[in-house]
């Protein structure tokens, strides 16, 4: 087995929790510390990706591509990704983030629907860019599925596709079953993207990792969208007790885990109720504080929205649905005696 | 056919090509469908205009040039291969009708500047998510000033094409300037959504506004209302959910109030199932612009 390339996405997943007010100033710090202690690649971008500055998602603080350029600084070895969502950034914001030094795109479109992304391939190539496709919400459609649209984006130009367990909904066989699939379609080295909503994004990582995966996502301290990702100094210290040379510095990540980035943490992600209901509904992991909002603001709890929102089959993104169904659930309730 | 009909052709023989037959068929007026053109002789959308006895071909823009007496030109293709069709249909004299993002010749959304281009020899409808939700912005912007629009279309992926998919960039360029230029906010964005559930949901639209300052909550419910029941006039599947939702939110430039209006269109089933309410739209539009521009050729001269 070899070591798996590790990106760490704490700086555009994290956006989630950090309700994406990431200061040039934190991005520093964490670049810096994450390339001093080894991560090859570092994803920097707005939590829903390039462009994802809206009254949907939330605005970004301060301008993601300044953020792009203070990473590419700071960095002396690694690698900037930037992720992109067909129909939420364009090829526009990627030319930007290429000019500002983003070496890697990860284009991400819901499992089902790859053919969004062939424009968007065809400009990283052009760009000279590495690019990776990510599918969103995997757990939702059978291995073979995914197999097929990976085929896509790699005739699109694709060097490689993830898996992305972006409801943190899948048990390590799913894991397996989906790298499994997708080795058997493409060439390219295929990924794995791991939540912890119900405990398993460790454990996820893992078992893509036996079944063939060639990069791993972490975030440091597990700082991501829902119950937060495989923290990427577990990962670490997991490579090193597998026996992988990952180049990654286990202790120093610890360290900027701990002392650089969670004092700016305004919480700690965890598979809380909330974000379990999130990987047992099977729903997109960063409705988790908007369903909490929508909750207080409805005088509902955030579970019923959750649960109602994976019945409808709500997709990644669609974070305005969840006005729409706690309206409908508190349409339905009887009128609460003042 | 009447003498004083206007022949017509549509290019492009996927979803919107074959929904827009079918409603020129169903509601011709002084319209003649002369001609539908593709470039995929073997296409379904092909096939079903020869059964329904509609001259056909399947050499694209060649054939609508080829022949003479057609005067409006309806482009369902792709915003690629209408950047390419407008300048050989406007040297030959034709009337284009851009279904695609391209957005070539001036905008137009029936309910907000339906006759302002009927001399124009090529309009663009904008895109689906346009349509459905620009009206209501400009209902908005007609009560207060607006100072950021922002919309999510979602529809099911079965209802969008490979023109839709290869132009998502398009689409998502060309509504966020239609919301501002005849939407009326200062600035704006659209996102687009394609949710694969089986069985396929409707579309959906969500519309949210920041106007410039404090505005009247009432009268912005009421307008949008009205507006609503303008755009069902000829799109019947058209629907707010629910009454607009007011709000506080943190702008850049301190706390404002906001509307979100939740919009939901079923299609009228002309071709596709009723969940195609994005298609239904821009070809109820299309038939809308074409009705006035027919009008407008047939009045007598000065």
């Amino acid at each position: 087995m070899n070591a798996p390339r590790i990106t760490d996405s704490c700086l555009r997943d994290g956006s989630h929790p950090m309700r994406h007010q990431f200061t040039v100033e934190q991005v520093r710090a964490i670049a810096g510390a994450l390339d001093a202690a080894g991560v090859p690649v570092i994803e920097v971008s707005h939590g829903d990706g390039l462009g994802g500055s809206s009254l949907q998602y939330g605005f970004s603080r301060t301008p993601e591509m300044e953020l792009i350029s203070a990473a590419r600084e700071v960095c002396t070895r690694a690698q900037i990704a930037v992720l992109l969502l067909p129909g939420v950034g364009t090829r526009a914001e990627l030319r930007e983030a290429a000019r500002r030094g983003a070496a890697i795109v990860r284009i991400a479109t819901q499992c089902t629907e790859a053919d969004v992304a062939e424009q968007h391939f065809g400009l990283a190539k052009e760009l000279g860019l590495e690019a990776h496709g990510f599918l969103m919400m995997a757990h939702m459609r059978p291995p073979a599925v995914l197999a097929e649209q990976a085929w896509r984006m790699e005739s699109y130009g694709a060097d490689g596709v993830y898996v992305v367990d972006s409801a943190g909904a899948m048990l390590p066989g799913d894991a397996a079953a989906c790298v499994r699939a997708l080795r058997s379609a493409v060439r390219g080295s295929i990924g794995f993207h791991a939540h912890n909503n119900l405990g398993f994004a460790l454990g996820n990582s893992l078992a893509a990792l036996e079944a063939g995966a060639g990069q791993l996502d972490g975030c440091l301290r597990g700082l991501g969208a829902g119950a937060g990702n495989a923290p990427t100094e577990l990962l670490a210290a997991m490579l090193d007790k597998l026996g992988l040379r990952s180049g990654l510095d286990t202790f120093r990540l610890c360290d900027a885990a701990e002392h650089v980035l969670a004092p700016m943490m305004p919480f700690q992600p965890l598979p809380s109720r909330d974000a379990i209901t999130i990987g047992y509904a099977g729903v997109y992991s960063t409705f988790l504080l908007h369903a909490r909002r929508a909750g207080e603001r409805f005088g509902l709890d955030p579970r019923e929205i959750l649960v109602e929102l994976g019945r409808r089959k709500a997709m990644a993104g669609q974070e305005d649905w969840i006005i729409d169904v706690a309206q409908d659930l508190a349409a339905r309730k009887p009128a609460n005696p003042a | 056919m009447s003498v004083h009909s206007v022949k017509a052709a549509i290019l492009g023989t996927g979803n919107i090509g074959t929904d827009l037959m079918f409603k020129l068929l169903k509601n011709p007026g002084h319209l003649e469908l002369a001609l539908v053109a593709g470039i995929d002789r073997a296409s379904d959308g092909l096939a079903r205009a020869r059964s329904l006895g509609v001259a056909t071909s399947d050499r694209g823009l060649e054939a609508v040039l080829a022949t003479p007496d057609i005067k409006i030109v309806f482009d369902a293709t792709s915003a690629h291969a209408h950047c390419r069709h407008a300048p050989a249909l406007a040297v030959a004299g034709r009337i284009a009708i851009d279904l695609t993002p391209a957005a070539c010749g001036p905008y137009v959304v029936p309910p907000v500047n339906l006759r302002a281009h009927v001399d124009a020899p090529n309009v663009n409808l904008i895109t689906c998510g346009g349509q459905a939700t620009i009206p209501l912005v400009q209902a908005v912007s007609r009560i207060t000033p607006v100072r950021y629009a922002e919309i999510v279309s979602t529809v099911a992926s079965v209802s969008a094409g490979p023109g839709t998919r290869r132009n998502i960039d398009e689409f998502t360029f060309t509504t966020a300037r239609g919301l501002e230029a005849l939407g009326g906010a200062h600035s704006a964005k659209a996102i687009i959504i394609l949710n694969p559930a089986d069985p396929p949901i409707l579309m959906r639209n969500t519309i949210y506004v920041i106007p410039a300052g404090d505005f009247d909550e009432a009268a912005v419910a009421d307008s949008v209302a009205q507006m609503a029941a303008e755009v069902q006039s000829y799109v019947p599947g058209y629907r707010l959910k629910g009454a607009p939702v007011f709000d506080t939110v943190a702008t850049a430039a301190g706390p404002r109030r906001m509307a979100t209006l939740l919009l939901e269109v079923a299609g009228a089933g002309d071709y596709l199932p009723k969940y195609a309410g994005n298609l239904d739209i821009m070809t109820a539009s299309a038939c809308r612009v074409a009705r006035v521009i027919t009008e407008h050729l047939r009045a007598p001269g000065p």
